[in-house]
């Protein structure tokens, strides 16, 4: 690694929010004035990225796979400090579960080789699966560790890691190249310089499509996806009980009577 | 570039606009009349059902597999140190109630090291068999051995529906094993189904931050594999009669891969386990500030239970994330929750509406969170909250 290490990030364009108002009578997302912006865990990806180059040298490339407007997440990322963009993008990807993205992704990564880390945000906030991490790992063939909460150490081709788990915090060491999953734990993003927004809005985004990529038909977007969506709803509404009104020491009241039949007290 | 696999015969549309309004995406526009679909498709078919004339087409492989050969559930048992995770139960319980329908097989797989006393009990909560990998090297949980051993033990045993808790080592695990067996996974499923015709697994999970529950199916691979989010299913009763079938497996770990190695591994007590807390008392944005989880600590501690809180008071740093209910922290099941200054967004809704007994104190009298309370108190919480303390205090005092 004389010359640096070769990092790349996964990223996914997101809608803003997901606090979006329900259009009850249409039964939709009312996302008319909705922003796209970089789903926030892969941020942490990206500082992540940025802080290992600083340290060791070498680059950066962001990667997403989206429909073309998914350049403007790219540009964000180049923007905090990333070196090159590529965005995978075409009709045959559309409709892709998170095995047919990790396929996509894969490829995608593949055609930067040489790579030595790739890091992606633990989850998206609107599929919220964190599965693409894992999966890509698999497609690339190397080893894959989630909920990372600090690299500890990168030295000669192996690298030592943190991860918080549930009911254990784990170090552990691999060789690279590796894929990690990043927690919110592991840094604090930083916000974008102005020199680094003319840069973003200068940086050419570098296209792949599925020609580019030599990818089986048959294994992208919805027709390589085993999972498919058959029915949309809307959450099931509890149906309200009593709704009491009146002074601080009635309501205090009534909670105390319902926790007194519930046996609680 | 490749086209799109969801076309528009013009010809057929009578611009009716019924495709716009059911698309809950709002991927689908109306431009001149005619439906164009936007790139942003998730492709779920709603304004192809919609259509009334048919003119929507989504491209779909012809293939129907055959999987004839493919039966029975398998249920992932998770285990640390002999001791196994109580989400096993809760796929156990889903697991016999899926099983019955399709008149099939429930099994389990275990594995880790020295499994007698795990299995004690897990042998009494309904399986018809349980798959043991036990083993010195097996002994903490690594991705890459215990996926290989799920793979071979699936290609080999063949069942049509693979369930795994949807814990931190379920999360890494299940997309790994999907992955190997090249099938499809379902994450963080809340409610699981048959469907009587065509037998498949309907798998239903939250999505958009809660706002859309999206049901999942896997109709061309083997097998269906889901994770299951924690404290949502109801756990299998234990049947001191079960007949269990207990197969141990033998394993020679150096067969295994096992790149990344653990160098040092420590338990975390979960300090706040709002997750086993039988009474949580949650504190929201209408707290004012961080004090106000004084007034929740001191309610919480009159009623012996566990401090909750809600996204935007973590996000604020008010209170450590251990504490966050909802999609985006922790799911709690317990008998009484009581929402303090929470106004009930889908996220936290979706984190705790199947408990028991919600009760929600909060100012706002429209506040969602009043659509879900079995008792809800139109108040201002810093008034109400010292009274009942008070209260209970007085009570405890008089026995």
């Amino acid at each position: 690694m004389s010359e640096g290490m070769n990092i790349i990030v996964c990223i996914k364009q997101v809608p803003e929010t997901m606090e979006v108002d329900f259009d009850k009578e249409l039964g939709r997302l009312k996302r008319e004035g909705v922003a796209s912006v970089v789903n926030p865990f892969d941020e942490y990806a990206i500082e992540e990225g940025i802080r290992l180059k600083e340290k060791f040298g070498g680059t950066v490339r962001v990667l997403s796979m989206g429909p073309p407007q998914a350049e403007s997440a790219l540009r964000s990322a180049i923007a905090m400090g990333a070196d090159e963009a590529y965005l995978a993008t075409d009709m045959a990807f559309a409709g892709a579960d998170t095995w047919a993205t990790s396929y996509t992704l894969g490829l995608s990564i593949e055609c930067m080789a040489p790579y030595d880390l790739v890091i992606c945000g633990l989850k998206t906030i609107d599929g919220d699966t964190g599965q693409v991490g894992p999966e890509l790992a698999h497609c690339l063939g190397i080893p894959h560790v989630c909920y990372v909460n600090e690299i500890l150490k990168i030295d000669g081709g192996n690298i030592r890691l943190k991860r918080v788990l549930d009911d254990r915090i784990e170090i552990l060491g691999a060789s690279l190249p590796i894929v990690v999953s990043v927690s919110k734990s592991i840094n604090q993003p930083r916000l974008a310089t102005l020199r680094g927004r003319l840069k973003a809005k200068k940086a050419e985004i570098q296209i792949l499509t599925s020609n580019d990529l030599e990818a089986d038909p048959l294994k992208l977007g919805l027709k390589g996806s085993p999972t498919r969506v058959t029915k949309i709803s809307t959450p099931a509404r509890l149906t309200a009980g009593k709704i009491v009104d009146g002074s601080p020491e009635e309501l205090a009241k009534s909670v105390f009577q319902k926790l007194v039949e519930y046996k609680v007290i | 570039m490749s086209e799109q696999p969801i076309s528009v015969d013009k010809g057929k549309c009578i611009n009716c606009t019924l495709c716009e309004n059911t698309c809950a995406f709002g991927s689908l526009v109306m431009e001149e009349g005619y439906p164009r679909i936007l790139d942003d498709c998730r492709l779920c078919g709603e304004c192809v059902t919609a259509c009334p004339t048919k003119a929507i087409t989504i491209e779909k492989e012809g293939v129907s597999v055959n999987f004839s050969d493919h039966s029975g559930i398998l249920v992932f048992a998770e285990q640390w140190k002999g001791k196994v995770h109580p989400v096993v139960y809760e796929l156990f319980g889903k697991g016999r109630e899926l099983a019955n329908q399709l008149e099939e097989k429930l099994s389990a797989v275990i594995i880790g090291n020295e499994l007698d006393e795990a299995l004690s009990e897990l042998k009494l909560r309904g399986a018809d068999k349980i798959f043991v990998f036990d083993h010195p090297g097996l002994e903490d949980f690594r991705d890459d051995p215990y996926s290989a051993i799920l793979e071979n033990l699936v290609k080999e045993e063949k069942p049509s529906i693979f369930l795994i808790g949807a814990t931190s080592i379920g999360r890494s695990l299940g997309p790994k094993v999907a992955a190997c067996l090249e099938t499809g996974l379902t994450a963080d499923c809340t409610s699981l189904d048959i469907d009587p015709e065509s037998r498949l697994l309907l798998q239903t999970r939250p999505t958009y931050g809660g706002n859309i529950m999206a049901t999942i199916i896997c109709t061309n691979t083997r097998p269906q594999i889901a994770t299951v989010r924690y404290k949502v299913m109801e756990e299998a009763e234990i049947v001191p009669a079960n007949e269990c079938e207990i197969i141990r497996r033998n394993v020679t770990i150096s067969d295994l891969p096992d790149r990344v190695k653990i160098l040092k591994s420590n338990p975390v007590k979960d300090q706040v386990s709002i997750i086993d807390a039988e009474i949580i008392v949650s504190g929201g944005k209408g707290l004012g500030d961080q004090r106000g989880f004084e007034l929740i600590q001191e309610l919480a501690e009159a009623l012996g239970g566990a401090v909750g809180a809600s996204r935007p008071t973590v996000d604020e740093g008010w209170i450590d994330y251990p504490h966050q209910v909802g999609l985006s922290g922790r799911t709690v099941r317990p008998r009484i929750y009581v929402a303090c200054g929470i106004s009930g967004a889908v996220q936290h809704l979706a984190g705790m509406k199947t408990s028991d007994v919600i009760i929600a104190i909060n100012k706002d009298p429209e506040a969602p969170i009043f659509n879900v309370a079995s008792l809800g108190a139109v108040g201002d919480l810093y008034e109400v909250i010292p009274r009942l303390v008070n209260m209970i205090k007085e009570r405890k005092k008089n026995g």
